[in-house]
């Protein structure tokens, strides 16, 4: 927003103040709950709240215990390793149904293209409970209840619309000429879709990869019905240590939750801005 | 259309149909032979089905009927990547996330040549283009004149026999246009390359083209070189369409000895080449290039038809003198004279009698 000019009345320069005023609040609503934890993971004792050491910054008041805890207690590491092992296997399935789904409904002859989409688009607008009950009783017929495979497949159901939103939005820019040149100087239809339409959808496929990602990292309804012991996830594993023993570790891996979210949108906000620039476009 | 039986053809349509809808056929019964070489320029308004011509030859389209040939043979089943026709889009279609060489590389990566050779055709085609040094820049980093040049070597660096130009000079300004034009032509022919090039500017294909195909309607409506089409065209919408044209109204009166004596709607009698009028009576609309019209009484033949004309307007273009004059009713009469020191420049309101030779004054079809 630029500077106010010389000639602004009373009133846009109270408006002009008052619109600072409440993007800060809004800014304020939307990430003081997850501030405040951060301090609080450091807590030397087992509150959820601040102790008078804390609030005199006493060093005495802080200690790394949660985070000791969190990666010396079996069931927090199992859970973390099977969040590892389902939530990249969900994004690659995602990404590439989602990726192929994109581009097909993105083609005009293909009939029926709304109704496709939105069916796809769904499981985003479904409550996510209904959903996961849905998926249940399916999955427990063919078998994949309980399974690893059925847990990548319900987290790939959930991530596919991100990646369909994010590279239909590449698509709409995409200059049809390209691929016609191409198969114009010789490429075969896969070549040609490798060395040049994947290339510069590329930053809508990264994006939508990241939400595919964060969101089976995050998710817990689905895996609750879909999952069995053996497919405990982080956010699982965190949902019932809430449920059964109130402890501050779960502070500690919120606030290593956040701390790798923060690092992958900047990595892909790096990867984004430079595939932008070899397009040719100047970063938005 | 002299040469359709030409033996050695090397690009051929035959009763070549083309319907996206099924009901509405945007090319009809399109027939055309090209030989080897040939620089043809498919020239016509929007919506013509010249640019639905190129696309079916390209083989981003099929022909809903007929058949497509390229050096003998049928190319309706062949892909488009199968074709070897090269092709310069009119957004040029560069890859943006690759340099200029690597774009001018990827088509003979594709045919799988070794890197020495692929550096060695690259570098000779930017060259070809004047831009041999721009090979590590990006597309957007050049000019549109620029891209318009890697355009056309990405089109040629694979050696193709055929290429096609779909207006690749409607994006530029008038003057890099012209030079364009002429650079596409000098090196078309210098590597005897056949083209099949589609504008809707008229000047650009008369200038360019060895034959111009006049598209209206999904038809070829003349196929001549350049001079055929702009001083004898065969029908009134190829004269409106190709340079400026003057059109009086009229009725044929008779035909005698290869002229036709046409009563113009005013009365007046004027003598014309019958072009596709064949018998009295038949209503005609009569064409006249306004530098063909004479004004100078002493350069007029003798016992030619005159028309009495008034002068309206003058318009200094100072290579030519353009003026507009009142002629059998018609209001908007163009006569264009040649800048020469001798040249008389009429007033408005002048009273002034034209004529022309009865070969320049065709009877075209009402």
């Amino acid at each position: 927003m630029s500077a106010l000019p010389p000639y602004a009345s009373t009133g846009q320069r109270a408006w002009y103040y008052s619109f600072r005023v409440i993007c800060g609040l809004i800014f304020f609503f939307l990430i003081a709950p997850i501030v405040v934890i951060i301090p609080l993971s450091f807590n030397a004792q087992d509150f959820f709240t601040f102790t008078p050491e804390m609030l005199r910054l006493d060093p005495e008041g802080f200690s790394l215990k949660h985070y000791r805890n969190f990666f010396g207690d079996d069931s927090w590491q199992t859970s973390m390793w099977n969040s590892l092992k389902i939530a990249p296997m969900a994004t690659i399935v995602s990404v590439t149904f989602g990726t192929l789904a994109a581009i097909g409904l993105s083609q005009p002859h293909v009939p029926f293209r709304r109704a496709i989409m939105a069916i796809l688009i769904s499981p985003m607008i479904v409550p996510l409970i209904i959903s996961a009950a849905g998926m249940y009783f399916f999955y427990s017929r063919i078998g994949l209840q309980g399974t690893y495979m059925g847990v990548v497949l319900a987290h790939a159901a959930l991530g596919i619309p991100f990646v369909i939103i994010t590279v239909t939005a590449t698509l709409v820019g995409f200059d049809r000429s390209l691929t016609r040149a191409a198969a114009n100087m010789g490429a075969d239809p896969v070549t040609t879709f490798f060395r040049v339409q994947m290339p510069l959808i590329m930053p809508g496929v990264i994006s939508g990869g990241l939400f595919a990602f964060i969101t089976s990292f995050d998710e817990v309804v689905v895996v609750l019905f879909v999952g069995s012991a053996g497919q405990r996830t982080l956010p699982w594993q965190m949902f019932t240590g809430l449920r059964e023993q109130i402890s501050p570790t779960i502070l500690a891996v919120a606030t290593l939750l956040v701390a790798i979210s923060i690092m992958l949108l900047a990595t892909v906000e790096m990867l984004r801005r430079r595939s932008e620039r070899l397009r040719g476009m100047s970063p938005s | 259309m002299a040469d359709a039986s030409n033996v050695d053809a090397f690009v051929e349509f035959e009763r070549v149909q083309k319907s996206y809808d099924g009901e509405n056929l945007v090319v009809k019964d399109l027939n055309l032979t090209m030989p080897k070489g040939e620089f043809l320029t498919m020239l016509g308004p929007s919506g013509s089905g010249k640019t639905t011509c190129l696309m079916m030859l390209a083989g981003f389209e099929t022909a809903t009927h007929g058949d497509i040939r390229l050096d003998g043979t049928s190319i309706n089943n062949i892909p488009p990547h199968k074709r070897g026709i090269g092709m310069v889009f009119q957004n040029y279609a560069l890859f943006p996330h690759m340099t200029i060489a690597e774009n001018l590389s990827f088509p003979l990566e594709v045919r799988k040549m070794g890197k020495s050779e692929r550096e060695e055709k690259v570098k000779r085609a930017l060259d070809m283009v004047e831009m041999g040094a721009f090979g590590g820049r990006r597309p957007s980093q050049l000019s549109g004149g620029q891209q318009q040049r890697i355009a056309l070597a990405r089109a040629l660096v694979f050696e193709p026999e055929l290429v096609l130009m779909d207006e690749p000079l409607g994006a530029l300004d008038k003057q890099l246009r012209e030079k364009m034009q002429f650079e596409i032509t000098h090196l078309a022919h210098r590597l005897g390359i056949t083209v099949v090039y589609v504008t809707h500017d008229q000047t650009e294909a008369l200038t360019m083209s060895d034959r111009v195909a006049v598209f209206d309607d999904g038809r070829i409506q003349q196929i001549a070189p350049p001079d055929q089409l702009y001083e004898s065209p065969e029908n009134s919408f190829v004269a409106q369409f190709i340079g400026e044209n003057n059109t009086l109204e009229g009725t044929v009166k008779e035909i005698n000895n290869g002229i036709a004596l046409v009563q113009l709607d005013d009365g007046e009698l004027i003598d014309c080449k019958p072009v596709n009028v064949s018998r009295p009576g038949e209503r005609t609309r009569v064409s006249i290039r306004p530098e063909r019209v004479e004004y100078n009484k002493d350069r007029l033949q003798e016992g030619v038809h005159t028309l009495k004309a008034e002068v309206l307007e003058f318009i200094y273009m100072g290579d030519i003198f353009r003026t507009r004059l009142r002629v059998a009713g018609n209001d908007e009469f163009i006569i264009k004279t040649r800048n020469a020191p001798d040249q008389v420049r009429l007033q408005p309101g002048q009273q002034i009698e034209i004529g022309w030779l009865p070969e320049d004054c065709r009877a075209l079809d009402a």
